[in-house]
Protein backbone atom coordinates (compact mmCIF):
# COMPACT_ATOMS: atom_id res chain seq x y z
CA UNK A 1 0.00 0.00 0.00
CA UNK A 2 2.73 2.44 0.54
CA UNK A 3 4.29 2.87 -2.75
CA UNK A 4 0.59 3.18 -4.13
CA UNK A 5 0.07 6.28 -1.43
CA UNK A 6 3.96 7.87 -2.90
CA UNK A 7 2.32 7.68 -6.32
CA UNK A 8 -0.28 9.74 -5.70
CA UNK A 9 1.44 12.14 -4.15
CA UNK A 10 4.12 12.23 -7.12
CA UNK A 11 0.86 12.44 -9.13
CA UNK A 12 -0.94 15.39 -7.13
CA UNK A 13 2.89 17.43 -7.15
CA UNK A 14 3.28 16.89 -10.69
CA UNK A 15 0.15 18.04 -11.54
CA UNK A 16 0.19 21.09 -9.00
CA UNK A 17 3.56 22.41 -11.24
CA UNK A 18 2.55 21.47 -14.76
CA UNK A 19 -0.15 23.84 -14.23
CA UNK A 20 1.54 26.42 -12.38
CA UNK A 21 3.78 26.31 -15.06
CA UNK A 22 0.77 26.82 -17.62
CA UNK A 23 -0.85 29.22 -15.84
CA UNK A 24 2.15 31.35 -15.89
CA UNK A 25 3.26 31.08 -19.69
CA UNK A 26 -0.41 32.20 -20.17
CA UNK A 27 -0.36 35.22 -18.64
CA UNK A 28 3.14 36.13 -19.71
CA UNK A 29 1.27 35.39 -23.70
CA UNK A 30 -1.46 37.75 -22.74
CA UNK A 31 0.93 40.71 -21.04
CA UNK A 32 3.04 40.24 -24.27
CA UNK A 33 0.19 40.75 -26.40
CA UNK A 34 -0.84 43.61 -24.58
CA UNK A 35 2.57 45.09 -24.93
CA UNK A 36 2.58 44.37 -28.65
CA UNK A 37 -0.96 46.16 -28.97
CA UNK A 38 0.23 49.24 -27.41
CA UNK A 39 3.67 49.40 -29.95
CA UNK A 40 1.21 49.14 -32.70
CA UNK A 41 -0.91 52.11 -31.16
CA UNK A 42 2.64 54.11 -30.41
CA UNK A 43 3.45 53.63 -34.23
CA UNK A 44 0.39 55.11 -35.52
CA UNK A 45 0.68 57.97 -33.20
CA UNK A 46 3.82 58.38 -34.53
CA UNK A 47 2.88 58.56 -37.84
CA UNK A 48 0.08 61.14 -36.79
CA UNK A 49 2.65 63.32 -35.24
CA UNK A 50 4.73 63.08 -38.67
CA UNK A 51 1.68 63.98 -40.44
CA UNK A 52 0.73 66.93 -38.74
CA UNK A 53 3.88 69.42 -39.45
CA UNK A 54 3.02 68.52 -43.46
CA UNK A 55 -0.80 68.80 -42.64
CA UNK A 56 -0.34 72.19 -41.02
CA UNK A 57 1.76 73.68 -43.98
CA UNK A 58 -0.55 73.01 -46.82
CA UNK A 59 -3.67 73.85 -44.88
CA UNK A 60 -1.14 77.62 -43.67
CA UNK A 61 -0.42 78.48 -47.60
CA UNK A 62 -4.36 78.94 -47.79
CA UNK A 63 -5.77 79.93 -44.65
CA UNK A 64 -3.52 82.65 -43.70
CA UNK A 65 -5.08 83.61 -40.18
CA UNK A 66 -5.56 80.83 -38.37
CA UNK A 67 -2.29 81.51 -36.32
CA UNK A 68 -3.50 80.28 -33.36
CA UNK A 69 -5.55 77.42 -34.62
CA UNK A 70 -1.70 76.07 -36.08
CA UNK A 71 -0.09 77.10 -32.64
CA UNK A 72 -2.74 75.05 -30.71
CA UNK A 73 -1.97 71.89 -32.85
CA UNK A 74 1.73 72.13 -32.50
CA UNK A 75 1.46 72.68 -29.06
CA UNK A 76 -1.16 69.67 -28.48
CA UNK A 77 1.59 67.77 -30.62
CA UNK A 78 4.42 68.21 -28.79
CA UNK A 79 2.97 67.15 -25.06
CA UNK A 80 1.35 64.45 -26.51
CA UNK A 81 5.01 63.19 -27.94
CA UNK A 82 6.19 63.67 -24.20
CA UNK A 83 3.19 62.06 -22.43
CA UNK A 84 4.29 59.16 -19.90
CA UNK A 85 1.45 56.58 -18.88
CA UNK A 86 -1.42 55.19 -20.83
CA UNK A 87 -3.94 58.05 -19.25
CA UNK A 88 -1.68 60.65 -19.83
CA UNK A 89 -1.47 60.00 -23.43
CA UNK A 90 -4.84 59.11 -23.97
CA UNK A 91 -5.88 62.89 -22.57
CA UNK A 92 -2.80 64.13 -24.84
CA UNK A 93 -4.27 62.06 -28.04
CA UNK A 94 -7.93 63.80 -27.31
CA UNK A 95 -6.24 67.28 -27.73
CA UNK A 96 -4.49 66.57 -31.20
CA UNK A 97 -7.75 64.57 -32.40
CA UNK A 98 -9.86 67.69 -31.58
CA UNK A 99 -7.16 69.93 -33.18
CA UNK A 100 -6.50 68.15 -36.14
CA UNK A 101 -10.56 67.74 -36.83
CA UNK A 102 -10.95 71.82 -36.55
CA UNK A 103 -7.99 72.05 -39.12
CA UNK A 104 -10.40 70.13 -41.43
CA UNK A 105 -13.62 71.35 -40.95
CA UNK A 106 -11.35 75.28 -41.38
CA UNK A 107 -9.52 73.36 -44.74
CA UNK A 108 -13.21 73.00 -46.11
CA UNK A 109 -13.89 76.76 -46.31
CA UNK A 110 -11.15 76.96 -49.16
CA UNK A 111 -12.08 75.40 -52.29
CA UNK A 112 -8.84 75.55 -53.79
CA UNK A 113 -6.98 74.07 -50.67
CA UNK A 114 -9.87 71.19 -51.26
CA UNK A 115 -8.68 70.52 -54.66
CA UNK A 116 -5.17 70.93 -54.13
CA UNK A 117 -3.87 66.94 -54.88
CA UNK A 118 -1.02 67.16 -52.12
CA UNK A 119 -3.81 68.29 -49.14
CA UNK A 120 -5.90 65.04 -50.55
CA UNK A 121 -3.52 62.88 -50.42
CA UNK A 122 -2.46 63.91 -46.72
CA UNK A 123 -6.41 63.68 -45.52
CA UNK A 124 -6.44 60.35 -47.17
CA UNK A 125 -2.88 59.67 -45.20
CA UNK A 126 -5.00 61.56 -41.74
CA UNK A 127 -8.31 58.86 -41.74
CA UNK A 128 -6.42 56.25 -42.75
CA UNK A 129 -4.09 56.67 -39.74
CA UNK A 130 -7.06 57.84 -37.53
CA UNK A 131 -8.61 54.64 -38.19
CA UNK A 132 -5.82 52.84 -37.33
CA UNK A 133 -5.40 54.40 -33.89
CA UNK A 134 -8.91 53.45 -33.48
CA UNK A 135 -8.61 49.66 -34.59
CA UNK A 136 -4.96 49.88 -32.50
CA UNK A 137 -6.79 51.25 -29.61
CA UNK A 138 -9.59 48.28 -29.89
CA UNK A 139 -7.03 46.12 -30.49
CA UNK A 140 -4.89 46.95 -27.11
CA UNK A 141 -7.93 48.01 -25.12
CA UNK A 142 -9.62 44.10 -25.65
CA UNK A 143 -6.24 42.82 -25.06
CA UNK A 144 -5.96 44.24 -21.78
CA UNK A 145 -9.23 43.19 -20.80
CA UNK A 146 -8.13 39.54 -21.47
CA UNK A 147 -4.89 40.18 -19.25
CA UNK A 148 -6.58 41.99 -16.11
CA UNK A 149 -9.82 39.19 -16.37
CA UNK A 150 -6.92 36.35 -15.53
CA UNK A 151 -5.26 38.59 -13.04
CA UNK A 152 -7.98 38.51 -10.92
CA UNK A 153 -9.82 35.44 -11.47
CA UNK A 154 -9.28 32.11 -9.64
CA UNK A 155 -6.86 30.46 -9.96
CA UNK A 156 -4.86 32.65 -12.32
CA UNK A 157 -4.90 35.40 -9.98
CA UNK A 158 -2.72 33.17 -6.99
CA UNK A 159 0.15 32.66 -10.36
CA UNK A 160 -0.38 36.13 -10.85
CA UNK A 161 0.14 37.72 -7.12
CA UNK A 162 2.75 35.44 -6.73
CA UNK A 163 5.01 36.23 -9.80
CA UNK A 164 3.57 40.14 -9.70
CA UNK A 165 1.30 40.66 -12.98
CA UNK A 166 -0.30 44.05 -12.63
CA UNK A 167 -3.57 44.96 -14.51
CA UNK A 168 -3.09 47.03 -17.21
CA UNK A 169 -4.68 50.39 -18.32
CA UNK A 170 -7.60 50.98 -20.66
CA UNK A 171 -6.61 53.43 -23.23
CA UNK A 172 -9.64 55.48 -23.51
CA UNK A 173 -10.91 58.68 -25.67
CA UNK A 174 -13.70 60.84 -24.06
CA UNK A 175 -15.65 61.80 -27.12
CA UNK A 176 -17.42 58.75 -28.59
CA UNK A 177 -17.39 60.82 -31.58
CA UNK A 178 -14.15 60.81 -32.33
CA UNK A 179 -14.47 57.04 -33.90
CA UNK A 180 -17.84 57.54 -35.19
CA UNK A 181 -17.12 55.44 -38.55
CA UNK A 182 -20.33 57.48 -39.98
CA UNK A 183 -18.03 60.91 -40.12
CA UNK A 184 -15.70 59.40 -42.01
CA UNK A 185 -16.08 61.05 -45.54
CA UNK A 186 -18.10 58.93 -47.88
CA UNK A 187 -15.83 59.25 -51.01
CA UNK B 1 -11.90 31.39 -33.03
CA UNK B 2 -9.63 28.58 -31.85
CA UNK B 3 -11.86 26.19 -32.43
CA UNK B 4 -12.48 27.26 -35.67
CA UNK B 5 -9.10 27.31 -37.14
CA UNK B 6 -8.27 23.52 -35.10
CA UNK B 7 -11.42 22.36 -37.34
CA UNK B 8 -10.13 23.72 -40.68
CA UNK B 9 -7.27 22.36 -39.70
CA UNK B 10 -8.13 18.78 -39.50
CA UNK B 11 -10.23 19.57 -42.87
CA UNK B 12 -7.72 20.77 -44.66
CA UNK B 13 -5.95 17.06 -43.55
CA UNK B 14 -9.24 15.21 -44.57
CA UNK B 15 -9.19 16.77 -47.57
CA UNK B 16 -5.78 15.98 -48.62
CA UNK B 17 -5.91 12.24 -47.48
CA UNK B 18 -9.17 12.38 -49.33
CA UNK B 19 -6.74 13.23 -52.37
CA UNK B 20 -5.25 10.23 -52.00
CA UNK B 21 -7.95 7.84 -51.85
CA UNK B 22 -10.13 9.27 -54.49
CA UNK B 23 -7.29 9.79 -56.92
CA UNK B 24 -6.06 6.62 -55.72
CA UNK B 25 -9.31 4.75 -56.38
CA UNK B 26 -10.37 6.70 -59.67
CA UNK B 27 -6.90 5.87 -61.08
CA UNK B 28 -7.90 2.30 -60.29
CA UNK B 29 -11.26 2.03 -61.76
CA UNK B 30 -10.77 3.78 -64.76
CA UNK B 31 -7.58 1.99 -65.85
CA UNK B 32 -9.46 -1.11 -64.69
CA UNK B 33 -12.78 -0.48 -67.01
CA UNK B 34 -10.81 0.69 -69.65
CA UNK B 35 -8.05 -1.68 -70.11
CA UNK B 36 -10.26 -4.36 -68.43
CA UNK B 37 -6.59 -5.50 -66.54
CA UNK B 38 -6.55 -5.33 -63.19
CA UNK B 39 -2.49 -4.97 -63.37
CA UNK B 40 -2.91 -2.00 -65.30
CA UNK B 41 -4.96 -0.78 -63.20
CA UNK B 42 -3.12 -0.93 -60.19
CA UNK B 43 -0.19 0.85 -62.46
CA UNK B 44 -3.22 3.98 -62.89
CA UNK B 45 -3.86 3.64 -59.21
CA UNK B 46 -0.13 4.32 -58.41
CA UNK B 47 -0.10 7.14 -61.02
CA UNK B 48 -3.41 9.02 -59.67
CA UNK B 49 -1.54 8.82 -56.23
CA UNK B 50 1.64 10.50 -57.63
CA UNK B 51 -0.60 12.70 -59.01
CA UNK B 52 -2.67 13.29 -55.33
CA UNK B 53 1.17 13.92 -53.81
CA UNK B 54 1.88 16.28 -56.21
CA UNK B 55 -1.32 18.15 -56.37
CA UNK B 56 -1.72 18.61 -52.29
CA UNK B 57 2.12 19.88 -52.30
CA UNK B 58 1.76 22.42 -55.14
CA UNK B 59 -1.92 23.10 -53.56
CA UNK B 60 -0.31 23.91 -50.31
CA UNK B 61 2.52 25.64 -51.57
CA UNK B 62 1.34 27.50 -54.62
CA UNK B 63 -2.27 27.51 -54.16
CA UNK B 64 -2.89 30.97 -53.22
CA UNK B 65 -0.83 32.21 -56.70
CA UNK B 66 -2.44 29.63 -58.89
CA UNK B 67 -5.90 31.06 -57.43
CA UNK B 68 -4.66 34.55 -58.04
CA UNK B 69 -3.67 33.50 -61.67
CA UNK B 70 -7.03 32.03 -62.43
CA UNK B 71 -8.20 35.07 -61.45
CA UNK B 72 -6.15 37.22 -63.55
CA UNK B 73 -5.48 39.76 -59.91
CA UNK B 74 -3.04 41.97 -60.14
CA UNK B 75 -0.55 43.38 -57.27
CA UNK B 76 -0.96 46.93 -56.09
CA UNK B 77 0.89 49.48 -53.80
CA UNK B 78 0.63 51.54 -51.69
CA UNK B 79 1.18 54.29 -53.96
CA UNK B 80 -1.34 52.72 -56.67
CA UNK B 81 -4.39 52.92 -53.88
CA UNK B 82 -3.47 54.62 -50.66
CA UNK B 83 -7.16 54.09 -49.22
CA UNK B 84 -7.37 50.08 -50.13
CA UNK B 85 -4.13 49.87 -48.17
CA UNK B 86 -5.10 52.09 -44.95
CA UNK B 87 -8.38 49.86 -44.65
CA UNK B 88 -6.75 46.38 -44.62
CA UNK B 89 -3.84 47.30 -42.69
CA UNK B 90 -6.32 49.53 -40.26
CA UNK B 91 -8.58 45.80 -39.70
CA UNK B 92 -5.27 43.76 -39.57
CA UNK B 93 -4.21 45.87 -36.64
CA UNK B 94 -8.30 45.35 -35.60
CA UNK B 95 -7.17 41.28 -36.05
CA UNK B 96 -3.86 41.14 -34.51
CA UNK B 97 -2.73 39.92 -38.23
CA UNK B 98 -0.07 40.58 -40.05
CA UNK B 99 -0.94 42.66 -43.50
CA UNK B 100 -1.29 40.38 -46.66
CA UNK B 101 -0.19 41.20 -50.24
CA UNK B 102 -3.45 43.18 -51.47
CA UNK B 103 -4.76 42.63 -55.00
CA UNK B 104 -6.71 44.16 -57.41
CA UNK B 105 -8.90 41.89 -60.33
CA UNK B 106 -9.78 43.23 -63.56
CA UNK B 107 -13.74 42.52 -63.40
CA UNK B 108 -16.30 45.33 -62.79
CA UNK B 109 -18.89 43.16 -60.88
CA UNK B 110 -18.31 43.96 -57.01
CA UNK B 111 -16.73 40.98 -55.19
CA UNK B 112 -13.61 40.30 -53.12
CA UNK B 113 -11.95 36.85 -51.86
CA UNK B 114 -8.56 36.12 -49.17
CA UNK B 115 -6.09 33.09 -50.60
CA UNK B 116 -3.27 31.71 -48.71
CA UNK B 117 -1.70 29.00 -46.19
CA UNK B 118 -1.59 31.14 -42.86
CA UNK B 119 -1.92 34.56 -42.11
CA UNK B 120 1.87 35.32 -43.04
CA UNK B 121 1.53 33.88 -46.77
CA UNK B 122 -2.22 35.48 -47.21
CA UNK B 123 -3.46 37.20 -50.14
CA UNK B 124 -6.56 39.51 -50.55
CA UNK B 125 -8.46 40.30 -53.59
CA UNK B 126 -11.08 42.77 -54.54
CA UNK B 127 -12.27 43.33 -57.78
CA UNK B 128 -12.09 46.67 -59.68
CA UNK B 129 -16.14 47.20 -59.50
CA UNK B 130 -15.85 47.00 -55.91
CA UNK B 131 -13.72 49.61 -55.31
CA UNK B 132 -15.22 52.03 -58.03
CA UNK B 133 -19.23 51.58 -56.27
CA UNK B 134 -18.07 51.15 -52.42
CA UNK B 135 -17.76 54.02 -50.23
CA UNK B 136 -15.07 53.74 -47.30
CA UNK B 137 -17.24 52.35 -44.87
CA UNK B 138 -18.58 49.33 -47.21
CA UNK B 139 -15.40 48.65 -48.37
CA UNK B 140 -13.82 48.06 -45.05
CA UNK B 141 -16.73 45.57 -43.86
CA UNK B 142 -16.31 43.96 -46.92
CA UNK B 143 -12.43 43.76 -46.06
CA UNK B 144 -13.19 42.74 -42.40
CA UNK B 145 -15.19 40.19 -43.62
CA UNK B 146 -12.39 38.72 -45.94
CA UNK B 147 -9.81 39.13 -43.17
CA UNK B 148 -11.51 36.89 -40.91
CA UNK B 149 -11.50 33.93 -43.38
CA UNK B 150 -7.75 35.25 -42.62
CA UNK B 151 -7.60 34.55 -39.42
CA UNK B 152 -9.91 31.62 -39.19
CA UNK B 153 -7.97 30.06 -41.45
CA UNK B 154 -10.91 29.53 -43.83
CA UNK B 155 -8.80 30.64 -46.86
CA UNK B 156 -6.41 27.43 -46.64
CA UNK B 157 -9.81 25.42 -46.80
CA UNK B 158 -11.12 27.63 -49.39
CA UNK B 159 -7.38 27.04 -51.56
CA UNK B 160 -6.95 23.76 -51.05
CA UNK B 161 -10.36 22.82 -52.32
CA UNK B 162 -10.09 25.50 -55.03
CA UNK B 163 -6.91 24.03 -56.55
CA UNK B 164 -8.67 20.01 -55.36
CA UNK B 165 -11.69 21.09 -58.13
CA UNK B 166 -9.64 22.06 -60.87
CA UNK B 167 -7.28 18.67 -60.72
CA UNK B 168 -10.37 16.61 -60.51
CA UNK B 169 -12.20 18.78 -63.65
CA UNK B 170 -9.25 18.19 -65.19
CA UNK B 171 -8.46 14.46 -64.47
CA UNK B 172 -12.21 13.58 -65.31
CA UNK B 173 -11.74 15.58 -68.71
CA UNK B 174 -8.52 13.88 -69.51
CA UNK B 175 -10.15 10.44 -68.78
CA UNK B 176 -13.19 11.44 -71.25
CA UNK B 177 -10.62 12.33 -74.22
CA UNK B 178 -8.63 9.62 -73.96
CA UNK B 179 -11.74 7.11 -73.54
CA UNK B 180 -13.11 8.48 -76.47
CA UNK B 181 -9.96 8.80 -79.10
CA UNK B 182 -7.56 6.08 -77.22
CA UNK B 183 -10.32 3.44 -76.10
CA UNK B 184 -12.01 3.06 -79.24
CA UNK B 185 -9.42 2.10 -81.13
CA UNK B 186 -8.39 -0.81 -78.59
CA UNK B 187 -12.10 -1.62 -78.58
CA UNK B 188 -12.17 -2.36 -82.33
CA UNK B 189 -9.02 -4.13 -82.33
CA UNK B 190 -9.72 -5.77 -79.42
CA UNK B 191 -12.76 -8.74 -78.76
CA UNK B 192 -14.30 -6.04 -77.18
CA UNK B 193 -18.11 -6.31 -76.43
CA UNK B 194 -19.12 -8.78 -73.35
CA UNK B 195 -21.96 -7.43 -70.81
CA UNK B 196 -18.90 -7.40 -68.15
CA UNK B 197 -17.15 -4.49 -70.38
CA UNK B 198 -20.38 -2.97 -71.01
CA UNK B 199 -21.08 -2.74 -67.57
CA UNK B 200 -17.33 -0.98 -66.48
CA UNK B 201 -17.83 1.11 -69.61
CA UNK B 202 -21.40 2.37 -67.94
CA UNK B 203 -19.54 2.50 -64.40
CA UNK B 204 -16.76 4.37 -65.75
CA UNK B 205 -19.26 7.19 -67.68
CA UNK B 206 -21.02 7.30 -64.21
CA UNK B 207 -17.91 8.23 -62.32
CA UNK B 208 -16.60 10.55 -64.61
CA UNK B 209 -20.41 12.27 -64.32
CA UNK B 210 -20.36 12.03 -60.64
CA UNK B 211 -16.99 13.26 -60.27
CA UNK B 212 -17.40 17.26 -60.36
CA UNK B 213 -20.72 16.75 -58.85
CA UNK B 214 -19.13 15.08 -55.94
CA UNK B 215 -16.54 17.92 -55.96
CA UNK B 216 -19.00 20.58 -55.98
CA UNK B 217 -21.16 19.14 -52.85
CA UNK B 218 -17.79 18.83 -51.24
CA UNK B 219 -17.58 23.07 -52.04
CA UNK B 220 -21.17 23.20 -50.71
CA UNK B 221 -20.19 21.76 -47.06
CA UNK B 222 -17.62 23.60 -47.16
CA UNK B 223 -18.24 26.68 -47.34
CA UNK B 224 -21.75 27.92 -46.34
CA UNK B 225 -22.14 28.66 -42.84
CA UNK B 226 -18.75 30.03 -42.82
CA UNK B 227 -19.64 33.29 -45.04
CA UNK B 228 -22.09 33.88 -41.77
CA UNK B 229 -19.94 33.49 -39.64
CA UNK B 230 -17.11 35.57 -41.83
CA UNK B 231 -19.89 38.52 -41.58
CA UNK B 232 -20.51 38.60 -37.86
CA UNK B 233 -16.58 38.40 -37.11
CA UNK B 234 -16.35 41.03 -39.76
CA UNK B 235 -18.71 43.07 -37.95
CA UNK B 236 -16.84 42.62 -34.94
CA UNK B 237 -13.72 44.15 -36.10
CA UNK B 238 -15.06 46.83 -37.36
CA UNK B 239 -17.61 46.88 -34.77
CA UNK B 240 -19.94 48.27 -37.51
CA UNK B 241 -22.50 45.73 -39.33
CA UNK B 242 -24.55 48.25 -40.73
CA UNK B 243 -21.36 48.99 -43.43
CA UNK B 244 -21.34 45.31 -44.68
CA UNK B 245 -24.61 44.88 -44.83
CA UNK B 246 -24.74 47.97 -47.38
CA UNK B 247 -22.15 46.23 -49.14
CA UNK B 248 -24.28 43.74 -49.57
CA UNK B 249 -27.19 45.36 -50.65
CA UNK B 250 -25.17 47.23 -53.02
CA UNK B 251 -23.86 43.77 -54.49
CA UNK B 252 -27.54 42.42 -54.35
CA UNK B 253 -28.58 45.73 -56.52
CA UNK B 254 -25.65 45.67 -59.14
CA UNK B 255 -26.51 44.86 -62.72
CA UNK B 256 -22.88 43.86 -63.94
CA UNK B 257 -22.68 40.17 -63.73
CA UNK B 258 -19.28 38.93 -63.29
CA UNK B 259 -17.79 37.82 -66.64
CA UNK B 260 -15.49 35.08 -66.33
CA UNK B 261 -17.04 32.15 -64.03
CA UNK B 262 -15.09 29.70 -62.83
CA UNK B 263 -16.35 26.65 -60.80
CA UNK B 264 -13.24 25.64 -58.94
CA UNK B 265 -12.91 29.39 -57.60
CA UNK B 266 -16.92 30.00 -57.38
CA UNK B 267 -16.71 29.14 -53.11
CA UNK B 268 -14.06 31.68 -52.62
CA UNK B 269 -15.65 35.20 -53.31
CA UNK B 270 -17.72 37.25 -51.19
CA UNK B 271 -20.45 36.55 -53.58
CA UNK B 272 -21.11 34.02 -55.57
CA UNK B 273 -20.46 34.58 -58.73
CA UNK B 274 -23.66 33.88 -61.30
CA UNK B 275 -23.80 34.46 -64.87
CA UNK B 276 -26.96 36.23 -64.22
CA UNK B 277 -27.74 39.85 -63.34
CA UNK B 278 -28.52 40.71 -59.68
CA UNK B 279 -29.87 38.10 -57.85
CA UNK B 280 -30.99 35.89 -60.52
CA UNK B 281 -29.56 32.63 -60.43
CA UNK B 282 -29.53 29.74 -62.92
CA UNK B 283 -30.69 26.27 -62.14
CA UNK B 284 -27.16 24.87 -62.15
CA UNK B 285 -26.40 27.45 -59.82
CA UNK B 286 -28.84 26.69 -57.17
CA UNK B 287 -28.38 23.23 -57.11
CA UNK B 288 -24.52 23.72 -56.13
CA UNK B 289 -25.08 26.90 -54.15
CA UNK B 290 -22.15 27.71 -51.94
CA UNK B 291 -23.32 30.67 -50.18
CA UNK B 292 -26.19 31.51 -48.39
CA UNK B 293 -28.55 34.14 -50.22
CA UNK B 294 -27.66 37.66 -49.74
CA UNK B 295 -30.98 39.00 -48.23
CA UNK B 296 -30.28 35.98 -45.28
CA UNK B 297 -27.13 37.28 -44.96
CA UNK B 298 -28.11 41.51 -44.77
CA UNK B 299 -30.80 40.28 -42.47
CA UNK B 300 -28.57 38.91 -39.94
CA UNK B 301 -26.38 42.21 -39.96
CA UNK B 302 -29.21 44.14 -39.14
CA UNK B 303 -30.32 42.34 -36.32
CA UNK B 304 -26.56 42.61 -34.94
Amino acid sequence: MRPMGIWIVVGVLVLLVVSVILLFNRLVALRNRVDNGWSQIDVQLRRRYDLIPNLVEAVKGYATHEKTLFEDITRARTEAQAAGDVGQQASAENQVTAGLGKLIAVAENYPELKANENFLALQEELTGTESKIAYARQFYNDQVMRLNTAIQSFPSNLIANLFKFTPREFFEIDDPGTRGPVAVDMT
Amino acid sequence: MYEQIASNKRKTIFLIVGAFVFLGLFGFLLGAVFTRSLAEGLIWMVVGLIIAGIQSFAALRYGDKMVLAATRARLVTPEEDPRLHNLVEGICIAAGLPKPAVYIVPEQAPNAFATGRDPEHSSIAVTQGLLDMMNRVELEGVLAHEISHIADRDMLVNTLVATLVGAVVLVSEFFLHWSFFGGRGRDSGGEGGGIAGVVMIFVGILLLVLAPLAAQLIKMAVSRKRELLADANGALLTRYPPGLASALRKIAGASNAMRSTNDATAHLWLNQPSRFEGTKQGFLEKLVQTHPPLEERIKLLEEM
